[in-house]
């Protein structure tokens, strides 16, 4: 089977070594390099950067000669809501309060399965904000108010 | 005699209620999660953490790590009965374990695990015991070339040992080293790959990285690909294994503890290598070694031992150099770190109370493992039909509330929903995130001991080959690359050899 750049997974890793070892270096140059004797701010990171940059051409060339694929499906759905009901929490806790913040996070995040069921998730959400409060806020008493403003 | 003195201190700090209390709950809710699919002792760590925060450095330290074999030991339940290795470490229990529950002898598989591990688990707390003072004493000797040439050393061991490429695992280690150096610059006061956002003047937290890349960034792997399980759950009676299983496991349990501590103290080394080893010992040393993958005793009894032997002696490294030997051990140092412990050689001297204390409560732990574990297998096994789709929102709750309550800060909970995403994208790749744990918890250290050693040396690098402490160690990372080198080469020259 031919793998194409596409599903180069080696292809893609030694893009984002090199990609990511680049942007050190030019962040680095505007922090004091120094020289050996005295290390600035700089050179530690700059070495760093030097060094991703010729392991992920390493990576490249090997995986140009030797492709191997990316394995599964890239399941959108979950990389999406996923990391946004973890952004809503934490607006929420900061306006709204811990309870409504972790009653959004856990119908968010169920949302994400594919077995989605709402009422399920309600009831999964309520009884684990209450484990929750009971736990983290009785119990071990954090600061967090649990709605805003009450 | 002085063991026996230290000892004594030791047992008296763990013993007491409190220590108690948090080592037995700290085992049952490592297992309890440990247990639950998809998520590894790390993830469990790295959630839990922020529990202990508001205990004292003792108890958190021994809480931790009960929470470190319980999780240990959930892998083991799982890969006993459902197949599933909880970690890499528990792949090879998963031969001939799930082989015996399938035999409808589940029970003395989850014995003999537990008898193993007691036994591996008492044998590396001795051997912390003894062999920890005198390396804490070489290690007080060290210098800024010989910190900075051991770091090397066990960063490159701990990318040769990952899963997956080499070149991909060492180029993790340098990512890790470079998110490890965001923040305030401790010498000129500059900050670095802040970005302007106040919030990473102090640095990433390592919570962030840690829930981020290993809960989060799993969780949307698995909603991807869903694994099939089978429970054999129905017939866990019998736990009681026979006596020819007893003798039978004799051996295997003696041997693969000592391998499991041989490679405990090397840094660097997971403890699927010291599992792996034992189970392939064990094999060669069968009479009949077709018994094997078939349900043999042995295959379990063996690897069990070994893995906790090894995760037991990789607090060797940490506790005496302060230096993390695994991932796990990384988020250790963390937790030391936030308890305002600076983790090292001298930790021993500065605070008995909690190296001793750590190291009696390891044995407490590993008892109360054998005690508590094995009656309460019944509710291990309904935890285990909790469906998935129930149990991924649980686990995002926790790992909110847990980075949420480290600094009460919004700002960690963005930054841990772009490490979910960058987690998964490294999964995707097949580049393992481990060692760029370890980078990262390394990075401002090694920076430091970098820039002390060549100080030292007015800015010549010659001074990590002058030292004999230092070039030992920087021969051995050599060593370590070449001999993962050659055998590639030799191979590719073989396969041209065989084409022409």
């Amino acid at each position: 089977m031919r793998i194409g750049l596409r599903d180069n997974k080696g292809f893609w890793s030694g893009l984002v070594f090199i990609g990511v070892g680049a942007a050190t270096i030019t962040v680095a140059v505007d922090y004091r390099l120094g020289s050996a004797l005295r290390m600035g701010p700089g050179y530690f990171p700059s070495l760093l950067g030097g060094v991703l940059i010729l392991l992920g051409i390493l990576v490249l060339a090997k995986a140009l000669k030797n492709p191997e694929p990316v394995e599964g499906r890239w399941s959108l759905r979950a990389l999406v809501l996923l990391p946004l009901s973890l952004v809503l929490f934490g607006l929420l806790m900061e306006r709204a309060g811990f309870v409504p913040a972790l009653v959004v996070l856990v119908v968010g995040s169920s949302a994400a399965g594919e077995e989605f069921n709402v009422l399920e998730a309600l009831l999964l959400a309520g009884v684990l904000t209450f484990g929750a409060v009971a736990v983290f806020i009785w119990g071990i008493g954090l600061p967090f108010p649990l709605v805003a403003g009450w | 005699m002085e063991l026996f003195d230290n000892l004594i201190l030791g047992f008296s700090v763990a013993l007491s209620l409190e220590n108690l209390l948090y080592c037995a709950l700290g085992v049952s809710v490592g297992t309890l999660i440990g247990v639950l699919p998809g998520i590894g002792p790390l993830a469990t760590i790295a959630m839990l953490l922020p529990l202990t925060f508001s205990l004292g450095p003792v108890s958190a330290m021994i809480m931790l790590a009960g929470i470190y074999y319980g999780a240990q030991y959930g892998g083991s339940t799982t890969a006993i009965l459902v197949n599933l290795p909880g970690e890499t470490s528990s792949v090879v229990t998963t031969l001939d374990g799930y082989q015996m529950a399938r035999q409808g002898r589940a029970g003395p598989a989850l014995s003999i695990a537990a008898i193993g591990s007691f036994v591996a688990g008492t044998f590396g707390t001795l051997l912390i015991a003894v062999a920890g003072p005198p390396l804490a004493f070489v290690a007080l000797k060290f210098a800024a070339p010989e910190y900075f040439a051991l770091m090397l050393m066990g960063l490159v061991a701990a990318a040769v040992l990952a899963q997956g490429d080499l070149v991909k695992s060492l180029a993790m280690v340098a990512m890790g080293l470079l998110l490890g150096l965001a923040g305030t610059d401790v010498n000129s006061g500059v900050r670095r790959f802040t970005f302007e956002f106040n919030e990473l003047a102090e640095g990433i937290g390592f919570i962030v990285l840690a829930v981020g890349i290993f809960a989060i960034g799993e969780i949307v792997a698995n909603l991807g690909d869903p694994e099939e399980r089978t429970v054999f759950t129905d017939r866990v009676r019998n736990l009681m294994p026979t006596k020819a299983d007893l003798r039978q496991s004799a051996m295997p349990i003696a041997r693969g503890t000592l391998i499991g501590s041989f490679f405990g103290v090397l840094p660097g080394t997971g403890p699927a290598v010291a599992s792996f080893s034992s189970y392939i010992l064990e094999k060669k040393l069968a009479k009949d070694p077709s018994r094997f993958g078939k349900g043999a005793i042995e295959g379990v009894a063996g690897p069990e031992s070994a893995n906790n032997a090894d995760a037991q002696c990789k607090f060797i490294p940490m506790l005496t150099l302060g230096l993390p030997a695994s991932a796990v051990m990384a988020l250790m140092l963390g937790a030391l770190t936030i308890q305002g412990i600076q983790p090292g050689p001298q930790v021993m001297t500065t605070r008995p109370d909690l190296f001793w204390g750590l190291i009696a409560s390891m044995w407490i732990g590993n008892a109360l493992l054998v005690l508590l574990n094995l009656p309460m297998i019944g509710i291990w096994v309904k935890l285990l039909r909790v469906p998935y789709r129930l149990l991924f929102p649980a686990i995002m709750a926790f790992s909110a509330i847990g980075v949420y309550s480290v600094s009460n800060s919004s700002f960690d909970i963005y930054l841990t929903a772009i490490f979910g995403v960058v987690g998964f994208v490294w999964i995707k790749l097949g580049c393992s995130p481990a060692p760029m744990l370890l980078g990262f918890v390394l990075g401002p250290l090694m920076e430091e001991h970098l820039r002390r050693a060549l100080l030292m040396s007015r800015g010549d690098p010659s001074v990590f080959f002058t030292r004999p402490i230092s070039l030992f160690f920087i021969l051995v990372t050599i060593g370590i690359l070449v001999a993962m080198v050659v055998p590639a080469l030799r191979a590719k020259r073989a396969t041209i050899v065989d084409a022409g």
